[in-house]
């Protein structure tokens, strides 16, 4: 039995092996490339880089930008989730699968097709002229970024919503109805807090990649709208300053650390239910 | 009251229902449009014929199929087989196991793929294939033991110490035993696998070389360009596949509830 439990264990070793080599010596890299100068000596200005105006004005309309989808994302899903979880048996399982389709078509599709409808001359802006409206081109400002980024990640905030709120047995809620609690009671004092773990994963599975993001920036704000991710993408494609680069990573990677640490607060359990 | 809240279900229902399909309606509308601008001018199939015709999407596509295929393949054997290890261990070498399974989770794909590219400067593996396949196995296997580490803890270890004292070797009481318990969850990690490949743009944009590309890669440096109509009838394909794949998958005799 011993002599088992051991060749088990041998079976953990090649992944072992292989996060090593994929997972931590690239993360060590990237923290040697941020904490050195290009002739190799120790320095902390790649870093503290994030100081300048500059870097300073794309992290925070990273943050703003992404807080702002994120909590879109949360209004719109969670009455979504609401209604899917009430809808009828029978069609369930069709009707859900409609709103989380969108999630299998690619991810730069889903944002060309709002460049489409928003670019200038686009289809918006053929209706609007049309019908004699003003004529706006929303590509090149924030609220279209804002609009891609809730188009792409919104499914990631409904799927895990609507997995814990179908978990809720009824019979708790028919209790508290039973013991007098009003509609609106039932929903604070019951089925918020315990789609708390929902609301957790569903807010990190929209947050990180939005606050990361570059494509959606650089397709939908026309290359006018600079965010903390298309600054970094910029350092290793285009200026070629790795050190720079790895540095500015290292304090996106404190940030969502921050926010991981201060979300995992409200999910106790550690209960993922992404899926 | 009731009626009142079913109506607003339903209007919530229809206005989401139109936010999520509006701009793919307009993509397979535009994709069908003779002109090259969002000004309708007539009926024509050109764009698709393009499509076909585009040797550089072709390859594009094959690319992606055959790297999501072998990726989500590759990381399920060794994700599998790593649960079945991870299961015996105990204590703390299992917490910083676990924990070190999370960091490509939990990091954001930027950092991920920045951190692969580095890497793979560094110890100057050639930019091509393998570095995209060995990058998107990095970022599946974490999904793939999701997937199957719970199941492996519901089997329980009861009918698999029954089976040995029962005279089964090891290797045949987990094949008879705790394999079949343990196949929805390695076919749902396979999936998730390869849904994620299919779509990963980020990561792959780090960890390819200069000449090979798959279907993100390739739309993302078309699309800056501006509005492409081929990238319409792509689009108007990829959606009509993945509608008939996931109705085939819904509609399937649904027998056996599974649980997840």
């Amino acid at each position: 039995m011993n002599k088992s439990a051991f060749h088990k264990k041998l079976l953990a070793g090649p992944y072992l092996v292989w996060m090593i080599g994929f997972t931590v010596i690239p993360l060590l890299l990237i923290a040697w490339y941020g904490f050195t100068a290009r002739d190799g000596s120790f320095t902390l200005e790649n870093v503290t880089a994030i100081r300048t105006p500059e870097h300073l004005k794309a992290l925070g309309l990273s943050l703003a930008l992404s807080l702002t989808c994120t909590g879109v994302c949360l209004l719109l899903a969670y009455p979504l989730a609401m209604i899917l979880k009430g809808s009828g048996l029978g069609k369930k399982g069709f009707i859900v699968f409609i709103f989380i389709l969108p999630m299998w078509m690619n991810f730069l599709l889903r944002t060309y097709a709002w460049l489409n409808l928003l670019d200038d001359g686009g289809i918006l802006f053929q209706i609007c002229k049309r019908l004699g409206l003003p004529t706006v081109s929303l590509v090149g400002t924030n609220t279209a970024i804002v609009l891609g980024m809730v188009y792409n990640y919104l499914p990631f905030m409904v799927l895990p919503l609507y997995n814990v709120l179908v978990k809720i047995d009824e019979n708790v809620i028919n209790a508290a109805r039973d013991l007098g609690a009003n509609s609106f009671q039932v929903f604070y004092k019951v089925i918020l807090p315990l789609s708390f773990p929902g609301i957790v994963s569903g807010i990190t599975m929209v947050f990180v990649p939005s606050l990361t993001t570059f494509a959606i920036s650089d397709l939908l704000g026309a290359r006018k709208i600079l965010l903390i991710g298309n600054i970094i993408e910029q350092e290793f494609s285009t200026a070629n300053n790795w050190h720079l680069g790895s540095g500015l990573s290292l304090v996106l990677m404190v940030f969502i650390l921050i926010s991981m640490a201060a979300l995992s607060h409200y999910d106790k359990n550690g209960e993922g239910t992404s899926f | 009251m009731k009626k009142l809240k079913s109506l607003f279900s339903g209007l919530y229902l229809t206005l989401t229902f139109i936010f999520l399909y509006l701009p793919i309606l307009t993509l397979i509308v535009f994709s069908f449009n003779d002109g090259k601008g969002s000004r309708w001018k007539g009926f024509s199939l050109r764009w698709y014929e393009d499509l076909f015709e585009s040797r550089v999407i072709m390859d594009a596509l094959s690319n992606t199929l055959i790297i999501a295929l072998a990726a989500a393949l590759i990381a399920t054997v060794i994700g599998t087989l790593t649960c079945i290890g991870i299961n015996s261990l105990k204590g703390a070498p299992k917490a910083v196991y676990m924990a070190l399974n999370n960091i490509p989770l939990l990091n954001s794909d930027l950092v991920t793929g920045l951190s692969l590219m580095l890497v793979f400067i560094t110890i100057g593996w050639k930019f091509g294939y393998s570095t995209i396949l060995a990058a998107h196995i990095t970022f599946n296997i974490p999904y793939v033991i999701l997937s199957v580490m719970p199941k492996l803890r519901q089997t329980g270890k009861a009918p698999y110490e029954a089976a040995i004292d029962l005279g089964a070797t090891p290797v045949k009481a987990f094949m008879k035993i705790v394999f079949p318990e343990l196949v929805p969850g390695i076919l749902s990690g396979f999936l998730l696998a390869f849904t994620m490949s299919l779509d990963d743009f980020i990561i792959t944009y780090f960890t390819r070389g200069a000449g090979i590309n798959t279907l993100s890669t390739l739309i993302y440096s078309e699309v800056r360009k501006g509005i492409k109509p081929t990238m319409n009838a792509l689009s108007t394909l990829m959606f009509i596949s993945v509608l008939v794949l996931l109705v085939i998958v819904n509609l399937r005799p649904s027998g056996k509830k599974e649980k997840n």
